[in-house]
């Protein structure tokens, strides 16, 4: 029982740093049209730009945070301008697959300059605390409250001010927002800085919690995307309910299959989604 | 044979099994506008499967390469199967994930695929008899292999079945009002694309005799989409051109990074794939009909009655 209850818990810890890189790529999606397959690459990017504000200039974790989203968001922004929005007539697959390509390059400019090895944050050693039984890292919980500020500063960017509610007007209907006189470039640019970002985030806290290399997003791109497909592809809370699932799934799978098939977890899920209900848990529609 | 003709006909073995993955590719992206982003994970499938058949049940080597061809099939049909009334960004992210399972698969069912070790002494068609002509013969025989199926695909594109699958590709509303039956020619054309993949796939593992789960890196479907691309989506001709240019790419950019000093291997090797991700995104902004173009022929004018 208590190992249940242990992998539920870590499930909700993952799950709730997953939906950060979920929400990104769901809201790129939603405004973009094409799914931005360099997801990875952001996240990697983050882990980076937070490791180096915080082990070479001794950054807070809150402050490379941000500096992790400036990364990642900055060159997502930069890439979508110059190298995906022309290729736009070319229709969303060709932009998708020059997204790949792109996440290649961005992986090999990070390999090329920090090399394999294993980077880790400069940060104090904690115990774990003890409750009920279950056990957590003082990290994990900073982690959680971190990824939970920072989904609850979207919430309110999207609902309340003037240039988060054009998004979601753009994500709805580009037509009828446009006919409202929103600019759908300023718009889409600022869909794919904050979406990006929010990768680098996410893959900033990832890289506390394990530690930071040039495959640090690589390895969670899957579980990234069945989040988002199960939750449906273009909705944000439904990316954070897909984030929780796929989270939860794969700590469960745990239990019964070796750890290291974690992401085939998602993989079945994305299968298991598409077959029986392709528009996920608060998608729309899918074909 | 010399180091430099063994190089050569290394590089020629390569190429075709590169060129197969290529004319795979694109029966499906230039056939009927789908992607396949797992073309590593078809092309490891078929690779095990015939690598399992031959040296773990003993089977001959002709029932490895007919393996090897159904089981690609049926990963082509499975894979398909879920996504094909959606929009084609699904079908991108399920292949995306498959390549992903099977490379797991094959890293951790070590009691079946040995795992990351590999499986070795793939036995390769008269290796015995031919000695060191082995590599050469193989070679000739990969690239007939390669116009065979160049020469089969031509026929199907140039067939009524192609016609109607790029159809599906221009306009899967248009084609469907004309009483074509996409979803069949979807999963159908998916299929026999996955198959020539995992054709490729069987004939790399009897060529090299090992087959490892490293082997089959992500990577290799960038250099295909670089090889398609280039070469021009929607031709045969192209594909194969195009995955012997990305083998010749590769290659001289190997000797390339090798010659810039003071770069430790890691450098080195993060440089070619860098070169590979940036030539793909060149070529679908400036060159995205590639070298050899699509031919579209005009349609046929109806007779003036004057």
């Amino acid at each position: 029982m208590d190992t249940v209850l242990q992998a539920a818990l870590n499930g909700l810890v993952s799950g709730t740093i997953l939906a950060l890189p979920a929400i990104g790529f769901t809201a790129m999606f939603a405004v973009l049209r094409y799914p931005n397959f360099a997801v990875a690459a952001f996240a990697t990017l983050g882990a980076y730009g937070g490791w180096m504000a915080n082990a070479w200039l001794g950054w807070p974790v809150v402050a490379a945070l941000v500096a992790a989203f400036a990364l990642a968001g900055l060159v997502g922004a930069c890439i979508e301008r110059v190298a995906l929005e022309p290729l736009r007539p070319a229709g969303p697959l060709t932009v998708a697959i020059a997204a790949i390509a792109l996440n290649v390059v961005i992986e090999n400019i990070l390999r090329f300059s920090f090399g394999n090895d294993l980077r880790g944050y400069d940060l104090p050693l904690a115990r774990d605390v003890h409750f009920a039984g279950l056990r957590i890292a003082p990290q994990q919980i900073e982690n959680l409250a971190l990824a939970l500020a920072v989904m609850a500063a979207l919430f309110g960017f999207l609902a309340f001010t003037r240039i988060g509610k054009a998004m979601r007007a753009t994500a709805d209907n580009p037509d009828l927002a446009r006919l409202k006189g929103i600019e759908p470039r300023r718009v889409e640019l600022l869909a794919v800085l904050v979406g990006a970002g929010l990768c680098g985030v996410g893959g900033m806290l990832l890289g506390l919690d394990t530690s930071v290399d040039p495959l640090t997003g690589f390895r969670v791109v899957l579980s990234v995307f069945a989040a988002a497909v199960v939750g449906g592809l273009g909705s944000i809370p439904g990316a954070v309910a897909g984030a929780l699932v796929i989270g939860l799934a794969e700590e469960l799978a745990t239990l019964a299959v070796a750890p290291t098939y974690k992401s085939a977890v998602g993989f079945v899920a994305i299968l298991l989604v598409l077959t029986l209900r392709p528009r996920g848990l608060l998608g729309e529609r899918a074909y | 044979m010399s180091g430099w003709a063994n190089y050569i006909v290394f590089i020629i073995a390569t190429g075709g099994f590169y060129a197969l993955l290529a004319l795979s590719l694109n029966l499906i992206w230039g056939g009927a506008g789908m992607v396949n982003l797992g073309l590593a994970g078809f092309f490891a499938l078929g690779a095990y499967a015939s690598a399992l058949l031959t040296v773990s049940a003993g089977a001959p080597i002709v029932a490895g390469f007919v393996g090897a061809l159904v089981v690609g099939a049926v990963g082509g049909y499975v894979v398909t199967m879920s996504t094909t009334r959606l929009r084609g960004d699904y079908l991108a992210i399920v292949t995306l994930g498959f390549a992903e399972t099977i490379r797991l698969i094959a890293n951790n069912e070590i009691w079946l695929t040995r795992g990351s070790d590999g499986i070795s002494g793939i036995p390769g068609p008269f290796r015995a008899a031919l000695g060191g002509w082995f590599n050469a013969a193989y070679a000739a025989g990969t690239v007939a292999l390669v116009v065979l199926v160049w020469f089969l695909l031509r026929r199907l594109d140039l067939s009524p079945y192609g016609r109607a699958l790029r159809a599906v590709r221009e306009d899967q509303q248009v084609a469907q009002v004309a009483g074509k039956r996409i979803l069949r020619f979807k999963i159908e054309a998916f299929a026999i694309s996955a198959a020539i993949a995992a054709l490729a796939g069987a004939l790399y593992g009897h060529f090299n005799s090992y087959v490892a789960p490293d082997v089959f890196q992500p990577l290799i479907t960038i250099y295909i989409f670089l090889a398609v691309a280039a070469g021009g989506v929607g031709r045969a001709a192209g594909a194969v051109l195009g995955a012997y240019l990305v083998i010749f790419f590769l290659e001289a950019t190997r000797f390339a990074a090798a010659a810039i000093p003071d770069l430790s291997p890691v450098q080195h090797a993060a440089i070619r794939e860098m070169l590979v991700g940036l030539a793909l995104v060149l070529v679908l902004r400036w060159r995205p009909q590639g070298l050899l173009p699509e031919h579209i022929p005009p349609a046929p004018r109806p007779a003036s009655t004057s």
